[in-house]
């Protein structure tokens, strides 16, 4: 099994006293030195330190080591930097292996020096058990094509889109609906700086349209996706036709919705109860009906009433929306209220909109028609009421709103969950009936309308996508990025991003933190021109393969495909080492290179060596 | 046997527990010194029959530590993990070897100390259980080899696999397999695969007598008779003399392994 001539060297470290102090250093290094095939093994004070380094490097060319192992810290922080030295020594980096003495022996037994020497002798004869079956591993290369793909026109897609095209990579745009833009085109204006959304998003559409390194397909789809990091085939639906093209990687930007609150606080049963994207299409459309009062309701499907999570947007839009209300009122009113002072024009029957959205919704639930659009309530002054659970308005800029709208006389009433208030009607007036915590005194207030603030929920087909791509959706069916803190805009799977409201509730500033993000980290495949593979993947015996397909079912990156002689075959590039098709695959027909079942076996039996009880 | 000092073998995946093994040292906490731990990328790489064959070796204890469920840095391995550490200890069981002499463990990357008092707990488990009889007991360690021989057979291994798609998604006919059920059906099959393995062991010396069989495997005669028939149509077992009116099998082996 192992070569005709192996020799190992094998080095211990005293990391000063970390290790030195609670392990008889080199009585461990004499130890070593007396294993079968170590040709050599020495001590010292720090492995890591350029002469420790050094030592090695001589060690290998001085006395023809073929096999390298290091007795110190941890390989999880100091493996790059020994396999590297043995490199430069000329030595393939596949046959070192680490020893860990210091994290788990000498700091863990720092009471039994004793013990803990045999446990240091014991486990650095496992690593030379192990170190003898190493074999060297090229790592392979594999091609990228430098092309991108991303799934979603809104303001995230565009974003990723247009900085990916600015580094000049060209770029596929894919959007479902037959405009470019996302969910800010429903919204009136933008909350901080009050800009109007549309204007907002308009430039930014146009970047898209004018910039000739991106293709921007509408009314389209991916319907199929094969391969892996680099090499994409991919399959679109444009206007139902089918079109295919390679890419190198795939960032997803395909958003969220928003929470129709059917059957709360009285939604699509009393007129005037709106969602706050309705309401906020009505303003947009300058489409207000004349109200005297008007009541948000916060939290509505959110926080464990249908959605068990804090939708982080609604608060600051709210109280947007309130400020809106107190300072800009009139300016947002029905042709019908104003007459002729209404300056900007009117683009489209708010009201037919709205109906219009929800009809399209109820169509899609296979209900009947009906409804009728609500009509406008005649009445002067404004008065504004946000009921709320807690108002988070955090950071600097969202706090000084919040003031704002106090000075503004808003009202912000609390409710808890165990309280809610209800929306009624009596006789023609909208009533909401609530608790008031303070006064520990249930209340009624009048009011003309009533906004609903829902949550941002995740698309409905995103399992479909979650599917083609191979990419995880977290439990509230947003898009599941690598790791919440140090990963936030990869996919565990190399090759594929993600960005904006696809992920999770949030803003447009947020967005585009996160769009810019997913550029960058998909631009450095397709900058570099190539993906390096570390050779820890799993292999088929292709003569023992029977093609059953139970590696491909359970290898959670898509890195196992059949071949066209119907057996298994291992796609390097998107193999992770995982080693789970091979403690599967039923005839036994896959080994993991570096980890090996012979290499395992060899390591733990070295372990259990001369145990006589 | 108060001096008796347990040899455990630990597998740590990289990610999670050999990193929460890291932090127990970096903060610190001592426990015990009987743990030699192999660091593995993920806990699901730790098959069945590595296990049973490290306890072969004499190990008189495994640890095996993976990621927290949802965790595991390849999102789905750990899932895999937990059914096959249900497999091998059920053969453990069959084999007639303490199941508790294996322990699988979630220890994430910020748990050092509950790194530290889990092989403590392990320790002094396995100092309680005593040593492995395997090193003593040839008995034992032929059961040990049928049971090693069963984890490799196909249908252990496709069940331990498979159980995520059975119970979570369904199976091919789109039914949902129910987890106590999928229990069953692993255990029976653990079972079945253990006692031919047995008989295969058994004969692989010396031929047997199904009646001499059935006194080692423990199963009535005609159950016996009946796995005798059906190894005996997959040609791993032969006649292999006629003592008297007895019929003696001797098994097949096939190369050289
Ligand atoms: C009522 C309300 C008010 C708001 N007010 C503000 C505000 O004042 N300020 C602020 O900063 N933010 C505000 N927001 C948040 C803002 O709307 C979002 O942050 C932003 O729209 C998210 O952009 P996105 O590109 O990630 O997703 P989206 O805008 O949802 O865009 C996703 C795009 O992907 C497309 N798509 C989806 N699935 C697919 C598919 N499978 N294939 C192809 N294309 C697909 C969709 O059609 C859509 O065009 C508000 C949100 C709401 C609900
Ligand atoms: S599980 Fe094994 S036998 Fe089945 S296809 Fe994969 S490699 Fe081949
Ligand atoms: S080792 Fe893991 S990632 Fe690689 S092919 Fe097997 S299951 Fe997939
Ligand atoms: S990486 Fe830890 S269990 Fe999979």
């Amino acid at each position: 099994m192992s070569d005709e001539n192996v020799r190992i060297g094998v080095f211990v470290c005293h990391c000063g006293t970390n290790i030195g102090g609670f392990v008889d250093v080199p009585a461990v290094a004499k130890y070593a030195a007396s294993l079968p095939d170590v040709a050599f093994a020495s001590d010292s004070l720090y492995t890591c330190a350029e002469n420790g380094l050094a030592s090695i490097r001589d060690a290998i060319k001085d006395h023809g080591l073929n096999r390298v192992v290091v007795a110190s810290c941890t390989p999880r922080t100091h493996a790059p930097l020994f396999q590297a030295v043995c490199e430069e020594a000329g030595l393939n980096k596949y046959l070192f292996t680490f020893v860990n003495i210091r994290e788990q022996c000498s700091w863990v037994h720092m009471k039994e020096k004793e013990k803990a020497t045999e446990k240091a002798k014991d486990l650095i004869r496992m690593g030379v058990a192990r170190v003898r079956l190493l074999q060297a591993q090229e790592e392979s290369r594999i091609a990228v094509e430098p092309k991108a793909l991303v799934i979603g026109g809104g303001i995230s897609g565009m974003t990723t889109a247009l900085s990916l095209a600015d580094h000049g990579f060209p770029v596929i745009l894919v959007e479902k609906d037959g405009e470019l833009g996302g969910f800010v085109r429903n919204l009136n204006n933008l909350y901080l700086d009050g800009k109007d959304a549309v204007e907002t998003i308009n430039p930014v559409i146009g970047r898209v349209r004018a910039n000739r390194n991106i293709t921007a397909f509408l009314n389209s789809r991916v319907v199929k996706v094969d391969g892996f990091i680099g090499n994409y085939d991919i399959t679109l639906s444009v206007d139902g036709r089918e079109k295919k093209d390679k890419v190198g990687v795939i960032v997803v930007a395909t958003g969220a919705m928003e929470y129709v609150p059917y059957s709360l606080y009285g939604y699509e049963q009393f007129e005037h109860v709106v969602s706050l994207t309705e309401f906020e299409i009505l303003c947009k459309n300058k489409a207000l009906p004349k109200i005297h009062s008007i009541a948000f309701i916060q939290c509505v499907g959110s926080r464990g009433q249908d959605k068990s999570y804090c939708s982080r947007i609604c608060c600051n839009v709210a109280i947007k929306n309130a400020l809106n209300c107190a300072e800009n009122y009139k300016n947002m009113l029905g042709r019908e209220e104003t007459g002729a002072e209404v300056k900007a024009p009117v683009e489209m029957k708010a009201w037919e909109e709205i109906s219009e959205r929800r009809r399209r919704r109820r169509g899609r639930r296979g209900e009947e028609e009906g409804g009728e659009a609500p009509q406008a309530a005649p009445t002067e002054a404004l008065e504004i009421t946000i009921f709320n659970r807690d108002v988070m308005a955090y950071g600097v800029d969202h706090e000084l709103n919040y003031n704002k709208a106090r000075e503004e006389h808003v009202r912000f009433v609390r409710y808890t969950p165990e309280n809610l208030p209800k929306v009624n009607m009596e006789g023609d007036k909208l009533v909401v009936d609530y608790w008031h915590d303070t006064l520990k005194m249930q209340r009624k207030m009048n009011v003309d309308m009533v906004v609903l603030s829902t949550p941002l929920i995740s698309q409905p087909d995103a399992k479909d996508l979650s599917k083609l791509l191979k990419v995880p959706l977290g439990q509230d069916g947003f898009f599941l990025e690598a790791h919440v803190k140090l990963r936030p805009v990869d996919f565990a799977t190399d090759g594929v991003y993600v960005c904006g409201t696809a992920k999770a509730p949030a803003d447009i500033t947020e967005c585009v933190d996160q769009a810019l993000a997913a550029a960058s980290r998909a631009a450095i495949p397709l900058a570099r021109g190539y993906v390096q593979a570390e050779a820890l993947t799993a292999k088929v015996n292709p003569d023992i393969c029977t093609g059953c397909g139970t590696c491909e079912a359970v290898c959670p990156y898509g890195a196992i495909r059949k071949t066209e002689k119907g057996v298994a075959e291992v796609i390097v590039a998107a193999c992770k080492g995982c080693g789970c098709c091979g403690a599967t695959c039923p005839e036994g027909a896959i080994d993991q290179s570096h980890y090996t079942d012979v290499q395992l076996l060899a390591e733990a039996k070295a372990a259990l060596e001369g145990v006589v009880h | 046997m108060s001096d008796f000092e347990p040899r455990i073998v630990g597998f740590l995946c990289n990610w999670c527990s050999y990193a929460g093994a890291d932090l127990a040292g970096v903060s610190r906490f001592q426990y015990p010194t009987n743990i030699r731990s192999i660091r593995v990328m993920c806990s699901t790489r730790v098959s069945p029959h590595l296990l049973l064959e490290v306890f072969k070796a004499g190990a008189d204890g495994v640890m095996v530590g993976g990621c927290h469920i949802g965790d595991c840095h390849y999102i789905t391995g750990n899932y895999y993990t937990e059914k096959r550490i249900m497999l091998t200890k059920e053969l453990l069981r069959l084999a007639g070897i303490e199941p508790d002499r294996l322990r699988l463990e979630w220890i994430s990357a910020s748990e050092g100390e509950r790194c530290a008092n889990v092989v403590a707990d392990f320790v002094k488990k396995v100092r309680e259980l005593g040593p492995s009889p395997i090193p003593r007991d040839s008995r034992l360690a032929l059961r040990l080899d049928a049971a090693t021989e069963a984890a490799k057979v196909f249908r252990l291994r496709l069940l331990s696999g498979k159980e995520i798609k059975l119970t979570g998604e369904g199976n091919a006919y789109g039914e949902k397999v129910d987890p106590e059920r999928f229990g069953n059906i692993l255990r029976n099959a653990a079972q079945e695969e253990f006692q031919r393995n047995l008989i295969l062991e058994l004969t692989k010396c010396s031929a047997l007598s199904v009646k001499e069989m059935a006194k080692e495997t423990g199963e009535a005669t005609d159950a016996t008779l009946e796995r005798v028939v059906a190894l005996r149509s997959k040609n791993l077992l032969a006649l292999s003399v006629v003592e008297g009116m007895t019929p003696k099998y001797k098994a097949i082996i096939v190369g050289g392994v």
